[in-house]
């Protein structure tokens, strides 16, 4: 017996739907058979992974602050992803934003009093992601420079310009020498949510209402026609009238706007102050999750969740089960495979193809 | 089924090729179904059909590009399987496909030496290239720059390439689709020439003047079954038209042509624009008016500047101003969206990725071309752009039903309809809203004739509204039957247009060969 791949004439709606889930599945199947060779309960290690974190609510709340970030930045890079451009520096423009917003409490502590400030700081977290991905953007529109090289490259830079700031112009007097920035205080420090029953804070919902705007903005709205138009077929899209450039500057300031939220309320929130690391690899983990989440708003907010869950499963594992903390990557490697190897299902069905029948075929060819 | 194939009951050992019974299925569709056909050494012998009727299927299975279901090829009269093009090559079947396999930035040679296996030195191939083309009448040099060559010129290679390999059957897809009337007389001779060597030839065409005349027999194929074997010389234009339809095709009705003495509708002047890249066509100084009424056709062989007049007439390239005013108004600075807005239309060369995005479906599709002319009807919410689908579907199945076309879903993707069908789709939605101006190029390039014959059909009737198109087209019998004048494209320059009543096929076939001095004198 062998398996052909027939091609669909239409994509199936039903596996298009379906995909992730079978995904999720053989990962639970063959993250089972890891365990197992690993001489570890596979049961025991599973419930510390994926169900443990969700029966306390304390967890609920941390899950919520790690799939904040994750999904505002997944959600502007499937808009890139969408209309081909290659936005590789999410993790960046997440720092820079984080720097921007932090100038106002930084430089001016006395604003922190104000009504105005939190809403002043992520203005200017996402106009500062917004201009470092507007570098990368011009550089692809003026030189034809490959975006996916030059975006990385200036993740680096943001790091140490983050580094720089921290260890010398901004650290805290009052720190013991330690490289921070001063505690945000006051009207500065994002508001928690619950705070009788976790820390969770105001970024998930920020990010659920920005899937849900740019959800809008893809399905319903000309200017989302566009970027798929643009994404799937540029020379058509030049023939509707659309313009490659502005669709570069467009994609790229959309989702520079939305790291550098996200980086804001980052640091306004979990961490309550800027130090020399702020993000354990969001801009990057969100490039799993803009694909888990097939590029669709709706579905980024699910797959920010599972991919926030296996982080804080990873922590749990290591602790009441004992292994290794890698095996988390390799749990979300496994998972990246098994959905891309689904969306196979999409275009083609799986044909069976009986050694009976194979051999009655051949026969014929003769 | 059909006639009885003459050469079915002589001796089997002249047949070069016996194919009986063959079958391919796609799923649920049947490409080809119980197909028979049998070629003789020394033999010219036509395959007709329709876009659709199998006959891609059919010589991709004796090329070896795919497994047929069931059936049997048999070759020299031993069955054989063919199951890769090496192996195909190695019985001694050579194939000149339709759209060339050519690197531009290569010689001549070498791309030859790149599809043979052997390491034979360059130098050597093109020795052997450059005897075989003195040879055969088709005159080439293979130390040329593939990207400097004519259409013509790159067929030859890919025919040479394929003389090189020694075959005993030669299979040509569409051969003479790209080439002038001149070019493919020269092809007719090479032909002949092989068949007089006891090589056979498999032609592929939709071109029944061609059949007849170079065609020993044919064979009919319509919807993957064979309708009919039959002598092509025995048969008429028309009857050889009805085998491949199934029924009779409707002709083309027009007013006999009048000079136009509506107002100007388009008018193109001292059009130039540079090469944008080494194997592109400058355009040089074209001036060209269109009056309401009036189609004018635009012959050439493809890549003359074509591509780039469309490019530039429709504002996907934008020009200088001056140089293309649209019902009075200057267009030359504005986008393709502002000339829509001015009430050109335009339905580019290519299908997919261009006209239409073959991931869409035929509703986005429609929004693709009108978003910007119809953005009253098409969308809400002012600045914010709300796509109002209900409008725009309601207006994608009134031109899938003005324009029949025949598809598998309510709303399938672009990429799922036959080439055909998509056409008539991207002309009805232009046509559907009435274009002042309409620009096509190539409107039935690869679209079956029942098909071709509605679009052109829709073209005259969109005249006699009032409105002005241009037609580029490489297909001259179309240009002959639709246009009232005809200008010819060569090497970027356009001649002066001439009259229907003046025009011949010599006249146009010496222009699109270059010689336009005659046509620039007038």
């Amino acid at each position: 017996m062998r398996l052909e791949l027939v091609k669909r004439p239409q994509h199936s709606k039903l596996f298009s739907a379906l995909s992730p889930f079978i995904a999720f599945a053989l990962t639970v199947i063959a993250g089972a058979i890891l365990f197992a060779l690993l001489g570890k309960s596979p049961t025991a290690a599973l419930y510390a992974y994926f169900i443990a974190p969700l029966t306390e609510v304390w967890s609920l709340h941390e899950l919520a602050i790690k799939a904040a970030p994750l999904i505002l930045i997944a959600v502007g890079l499937s808009v890139c992803f969408l209309s081909n451009n290659w936005n590789i520096g999410a993790e960046g423009q997440f720092v820079i934003g984080a720097v921007t917003g932090a100038m106002l409490p930084i430089l001016y502590p006395a604003l922190q009093q104000s009504m105005a400030a939190m809403p002043l700081m992520l203005v200017m977290g996402a106009l500062g992601g917004a201009a470092y991905a507007a570098i990368p953007a011009f550089l692809k529109a003026r030189f034809n420079t490959n975006e996916i090289l030059t975006s990385l490259m200036l993740v680096y830079v943001a790091q140490l310009f983050l580094d720089y700031l921290v260890r010398g112009p901004w650290r805290d007097p009052a720190a013991m020498n330690f490289p921070q920035a001063p505690r945000f205080t006051g009207y500065a420090v994002l508001p928690e949510m619950m705070p009788m029953d976790g820390r969770a804070n105001a970024g998930i919902i920020f990010a659920v209402v920005a899937a849900v705007l740019v959800w809008l903005l893809l399905n319903r709205m000309l200017k989302g026609f566009e970027v798929k138009v643009i994404g799937m077929s540029p020379r058509a899209g030049r023939f509707a009238g659309f313009s490659t450039t502005r669709m570069i500057f467009f994609s790229f300031l959309l989702s520079g706007a939305l790291a550098g939220l996200a980086g804001i309320s980052e640091v306004a929130g979990a961490i309550g102050r800027l130090q020399p690391s702020i993000s354990p690899g969001y801009g990057f983990a969100a490039i799993i999750v803009a694909f888990l989440g097939r590029l669709n708003p709706l579905g980024i907010i699910a797959a920010g969740l599972l991919l926030a869950l296996t982080y804080l499963g990873g922590e749990a594992a290591q602790i009441s089960v004992g292994v290794s903390d890698k095996v988390v990557r390799a749990l979300q490697g496994l998972l990246l495979f098994f959905v891309l190897a689904c969306d196979t299902l999409i275009h083609y069905r799986i044909r069976f193809v009986s050694a009976v029948r194979d051999a009655t075929e051949a026969k014929g060819n003769v | 089924m059909g006639n009885t194939p003459p050469g079915a009951t002589s001796d089997e050992t002249d047949l070069l090729l016996d194919v009986r019974g063959l079958t391919k299925t796609f799923g649920t569709l049947t490409a080809c179904d119980r197909v028979d056909l049998d070629i003789a050494k020394g033999e010219i012998h036509a395959l007709l059909g329709e876009n659709g009727a199998g006959k891609s299927t059919l010589v991709k299975m004796l090329f070896g590009t795919l497994t047929p279901n069931s059936g049997e090829i048999r070759w020299n009269g031993r069955p054989v399987a063919i199951r890769s093009p090496g192996e195909a090559r190695r019985l001694g079947i050579g194939m000149v496909f339709q759209h060339f396999s050519l690197f531009e930035a290569l010689t001549a040679a070498e791309n030859i030496a790149l599809s043979l296996d052997a390491r034979t030195p360059i130098s050597q191939i093109a020795e052997r290239a450059r005897t075989l083309s003195v040879n055969y009448g088709l005159p080439l040099d293979p130390d040329a720059h593939v990207g400097d060559l004519s259409v013509g010129e790159r067929q030859r290679i890919e025919i040479i390439r394929c003389l090189l390999q020694e075959p005993q059957l030669i299979i040509l897809d569409e051969p003479t689709s790209v080439l002038t009337p001149q070019e493919a007389d020269k092809l007719f001779e090479t032909l002949e020439r092989l068949r007089g060597e006891g090589k056979s030839i498999l032609y592929i065409s939709h071109r029944l003047e061609e059949v007849q005349r170079i065609c020993d027999r044919a064979t009919v194929l319509r919807h993957g079954k064979v309708v009919a074997h039959c002598n092509p010389r025995e048969q008429t234009p028309a009857s050889l038209a009805t085998m491949m339809v199934g029924s009779s095709v409707h002709e083309v009705k027009r007013e006999a042509a009048q000079a136009a003495t509506g107002a100007v509708l388009i008018e193109i002047a001292n059009l130039s624009q540079p090469a944008k890249t080494p194997f592109a066509m400058p355009l040089k100084n074209i001036s060209l008016s269109v009056r309401a009424s009036e189609v004018v056709g635009i012959a050439g062989v493809a890549g003359n500047g074509q591509g780039e007049f469309f490019e530039a007439v429709s504002g996907e390239v934008r020009q200088a101003a001056g140089t293309i005013r649209i019902r009075g108004v200057d267009a030359g600075l504005l986008g393709i969206s502002g000339r829509r807005l001015l009430g050109a239309g335009f339905v580019p060369e290519e299908r997919l990725g261009h006209g239409a995005v073959p991931g869409m479906k035929l509703s986005e599709n429609m929004l693709l071309a009108r978003h910007k002319s119809d953005a009253r009807a098409f969308l809400r919410g002012g600045a914010l752009g709300v796509i109002d689908r209900s409008a725009v579907e309601a207006t994608t199945q009134r031109v899938i039903k003005e324009m029949d076309v025949r598809k598998s879903a309510e709303d399938p993707e672009a990429s799922a309809l036959s080439g055909g069908n998509l056409q008539k789709f991207i002309i009805g939605r232009e046509l559907d809203r009435t274009p002042s101006v309409l620009v096509v190029n190539q409107p039935t390039w690869g679209v079956d004739a029942g098909a071709a014959a509605r679009i052109r059909q829709a073209l005259i009737d969109l005249t006699r509204n009032g409105s002005a198109v241009i037609v580029i087209s490489q297909d001259l019998d179309e240009l002959f039957e639709i246009s009232d004048r005809i200008a010819v494209m060569s090497h970027g320059e356009m001649s002066a247009t001439i009259p229907i009543a003046e025009a011949t096929r010599e006249k146009i076939g010496l222009l699109m060969g270059g010689a336009d001095e005659a046509a620039r004198a007038h």
